[in-house]
């Protein structure tokens, strides 16, 4: 099944975070939209499209045993929710830490890693997933 | 607006249904709805019918001219349609129904669900039953449906204080009335042990904490409340309907633990019938996970935010609680053949209301309620419904 | 013009397996193998990561480093053994990563563990013809050793990226020359999962005569000796070979020790020399001379000469983490689990 152009097309948002800014009222969404859900109509020439900066906080997050196959590899796999600075809320994995380290609350950067394959022979998705922000050695 | 009557309801058995068709069971719902109010076909003047994905689950689409075909009704060339919201697919096919019968377009309508979840693989079916998310966003990047749900259990008891224990009550209780319901898919009642012991999907929810795939239809038949009594000596009036809308992933909602879209959706229920929760006797809610109940409790108004795990745990939502919820055994016992729910959970309320809920009847049930989700919460629809 | 380095940046898996664990599936000592191959663990890339996104990371580092508008990167060249595509390239994703897409020329190159390096030359003769303003080149490798094989002791993950241009350069690349020959010591197949070897004929014929005639050839066109420089890093596909060839070059133990990796993270093939080269100008002061030998089965070698410049105090190093950072938060991993991310386990179908 050739998905390629429906993945190739988010790609933006998914390699670098691609959003928007209504310029109307300064939230930022995420993925990027037409108009502004609150603003309605008075966003329309008013949306920007912007780079959001990846980095946030765990707001919630589960360790995920049963899932599809091609997560068989990397199961259990931590998928968090996690809230940025510009107010926008991801969902994704968290990796290169122990489950039980996964706390609420817990800063994390956005990161690119890969999503899935369509196969062995098929295309193969590349996507943020989320690494805890190591405090810095003094 | 026309007042609205259910004076049918049929269904099947819900489980694992491996000798029956999708065809098959859709079509022997409606026939049991429509001799239960006792209505010859040519009385039929529409036909919608709730169904999620058959499209991926039997690879065929156009359900509503399936169901008229293999009901007869075809050859009359009676309208007939499909309506598709997730989870809420059988809710959202009764309000069509009831839209129909209220604006005076149609008098006697039926109005179905059916699903046929167990002929593709365990992993296509979670696959389908993801799609009902935001695919790409939340299930691209990593999430399960029960993943998304597993979240907000975990935010919940983060911030209420909502504990593991409380969340298999739900289950424990849900299995207790599926052992009094003959046409549930699971009739055995559990502990709280069976629950914390499950194995774990995606933590903090286990296998108990989650509804099953099923097969499984229900039907009921419809008409203008002042002719009810012509078909049924049991009529039972739908006085409210309630739908809303809610951002279909969940990190776009405002606050993960309350569905604004059950509390707009119920609110709009009760406004348009003149009542409110402290009037309901009896819920059918949408508990495909145990921590969907508690949400369902806090937001349809039965409990305050937050006190949703506590009211399970003292027992108030048994059936002699103070208000008596998913007296079929819920999604999770009754079972979830997707776009039948909707329907199962009215005609349950019909059963209890016209005091035929045998083992688990609640006594002197007046007034009903069912709740319907659709994805995590994206689709709401309530109803209210009340013995005449 | 003065060309060289005007950034970097580094990545290496987190995972780690060590010698004894693998010995133990295969009946060898593997305590004897550490030792012989002075490889005390060898970093085991997870199944969501691979020569892509390796470079990404390390290329996102490089650039975090600097104020350079990746606008205006006119080249990026990825090299690598285990590109995750025999056929669409890493390096045009990995420029939609760091945003230098569309106005570039991209190519993927392969020769075995100097292609990161060769990548580097290239950039070095863009931005000297004034042809791009910047070049990126990258090394980068998820490489597989056959189950039991020699090489599965070494054969790790991890990469380094380089920024080449003339302005704000933190080194200069002074010199670099190559020695190439057609020698088959070491190679892989289209379609094969895991790479043959020559056994003893990948050590002298192969590894010893192209890195000794690449220094060499080097140090007589700059006329210079072991002594000139401060630092020197060579090819590691263990331990042993890069001390053994820095000795026979009169190069000290002091010398080649911050470049050394490999007893640490095994082999990263095309990412060697660019992480032991990443890893000195973790540490690098002004005025600091680099030599540099990189060695490619099949065969070459591409020697460099670096001198690090003053611009290299104002340099933002702390941007991104250093080598020693990154390889400080590890996780080590049983056989079973290191098979199952390496993906040597047969799976059922369909």
């Amino acid at each position: 099944m050739a998905t390629a152009p429906r993945f190739w097309r988010e790609n933006p948002s998914r390699y670098n975070l691609a959003g928007i800014k209504c310029n109307s009222c300064g939230r930022f969404f995420f993925p990027p939209r037409t108009i502004c859900p609150v603003c309605h109509r008075k966003s329309v020439g008013k949306i920007e499209r912007v780079k959001l900066k990846g980095e946030g906080k765990v707001f919630s997050f589960t360790e995920v045993q049963e899932g599809p196959e091609e997560m068989a590899m990397q199961r259990p796999y931590v998928v968090a929710m996690i809230e940025t600075e510009e107010g926008v809320r991801f969902t994704g994995q968290v990796i290169d830490c122990e489950s039980c380290d996964v706390q609420i609350g817990m800063p994390v950067r956005a990161v690119l890693r890969r999503l899935s394959e369509e196969g062995p022979s098929g295309v193969i998705h590349y996507g943020f997933k989320f690494t805890p922000i190591k405090e810095k050695a003094p | 607006m026309r007042r609205v009557a259910v004076i049918g309801v049929g269904d099947t058995e819900f489980g694992e249904l491996w000798d029956s068709s999708f065809r098959e069971i859709g079509i022997r719902a409606g026939l049991a709805a429509v001799a239960d109010a006792n209505i010859s076909a040519d009385k039929i003047d529409a036909l919608y019918v709730g169904n999620m994905s058959a499209g991926r689950f039997i690879e065929q689409e156009h359900i509503g001219a399936l169901i008229a075909d293999y009901s007869g009704l075809a050859r009359d060339h009676i309208p007939a349609t499909r309506v598709e919201a997730a989870g809420a697919s059988g809710g959202l096919a009764l309000r069509q129904g009831f839209q129909a019968v209220a604006s005076g377009l149609h008098d006697i309508v039926v109005v179905g669900g059916a699903e046929k979840m167990t002929d593709v693989s365990d992993t296509e079916s979670s696959n389908i039953q993801s799609s009902s998310a935001d695919q790409e966003w939340e299930i691209v990047l990593g999430a399960t449906y029960p993943a998304l749900h597993a979240l907000i259990a975990r935010r919940h008891m983060h911030v209420y204080g909502t504990t593991r224990e409380q969340l298999a009550d739900v289950a424990v209780k849900n299995h207790k009335h599926g052992s009094l319901n003959p046409k549930a898919q699971f009739q055995r009642p559990i502990t709280r042990e069976t629950v914390l012991g499950s194995p774990l999907v995606s933590s903090p929810l286990r296998v108990f904490d989650c509804a099953p795939s099923s097969d499984g239809a229900a039907a009921v038949v419809l008409c203008p409340l002042d002719q009810a009594k012509n078909y049924t000596e049991v009529p039972v009036e739908i006085v409210g309907t309630g739908q809303a809308s809610d951002t279909l992933s969940l990190h776009d909602r405002k606050d993960i633990c309350t569905m604004e879209a059950t509390r707009s959706a119920a609110k709009r229920a009760f406004d348009m019938a003149g009542i409110t929760y402290k009037d309901v006797d009896v819920a059918e809610v949408h508990d495909n996970f145990t921590i969907s109940e508690i949400l369902a409790l806090e937001d349809l108004g039965f409990f305050k935010k937050g006190e949703g795990g506590k009211a399970t745990e003292a027992g108030l939502t048994g059936l002699e609680g103070e208000i008596a919820v998913n007296t079929s055994g819920g999604l999770k016992a009754r079972g979830d053949p997707i776009g039948a729910t909707g329907l199962a959970q009215a005609v349950e309320i019909v059963t209890q209301l016209r005091g035929k809920a045998d083992k688990r009847q609640v006594k002197d049930a007046q007034v009903g309620l069912t709740h319907n989700v659709g994805g995590t919460g994206a689709t709401v629809v309530v109803h209210l419904f009340r013995r005449v | 013009m003065k060309v060289g380095i005007v950034s970097y940046g580094a990545y290496v898996p987190r995972y780690r397996i060590s010698p004894e664990e693998i010995g133990k599936v295969w009946g060898a000592d593997g305590k004897a193998m550490s030792k012989g191959l002075m490889i005390n663990c060898k970093s085991v890339p997870a199944p969501d990561e691979d020569t892509i996104t390796i470079s990404v990371e390390a290329a996102r580092a490089m650039m975090r480093r600097c104020d350079v508008n990746p606008q205006d990167i006119g080249a990026l060249y990825v090299g690598s053994e285990s590109h995750p595509y025999a056929v669409k390239p890493t390096g045009t994703i990995v420029a939609e990563a760091i945003e230098a897409a569309p106005h570039l020329t991209v190519a993927d190159f392969e020769f075995a563990c100097k292609a990161g390096t060769a990548a580097i030359q290239t950039c070095m003769g863009l931005v000297g013809a004034g042809m791009v303003k910047y070049g990126v080149a990258i090394g980068a490798d998820t490489s597989q050793g056959a189950p039991g094989d020699a090489l599965e002791y070494s054969a790790s993950a991890g990469g380094a990226a380089f920024l080449i241009g003339s302005e704000k350069v933190i080194a200069t690349i002074d010199h670099t020359y190559s020695y190439t020959t057609d020698t088959p010591d070491f190679w892989r197949r289209e379609g094969e999962m895991y790479p043959r070897h020559g056994g003893r004929f990948t050590g002298e014929p192969a590894y010893f005569k192209h890195v000794l005639n690449g220094a060499k050839g080097l140090m007589e066109r700059t006329n210079t000796t072991a002594k000139d420089y401060t630092y020197a890093v060579f090819h590691q596909p263990n331990g042993k070979f890069p001390t053994r060839v820095a000795k026979q070059l009169g190069f000290s133990d002091a010398q080649i020790k911050s470049g050394l990796l490999a007893p640490l993270i095994g082999n990263t093939y095309s990412g060697a020399v660019p992480l032991g080269l990443a890893a000195i100008l973790d540490e690098a002061k002004a005025g600091d001379r680099i030599f540099a030998t990189a060695y490619g089965s099949g065969a070459g070698s591409d020697a460099f000469a670096i001198t690090v410049t003053d611009q290299i105090d104002g340099y933002a190093r702390s941007k991104a983490p250093t080598v020693k950072e990154i390889i400080s938060n590890v996780k080590f991993l049983d056989y079973a689990t290191y098979a199952k991310f390496r993906g040597k386990i047969l799976l059922g179908s369909e």
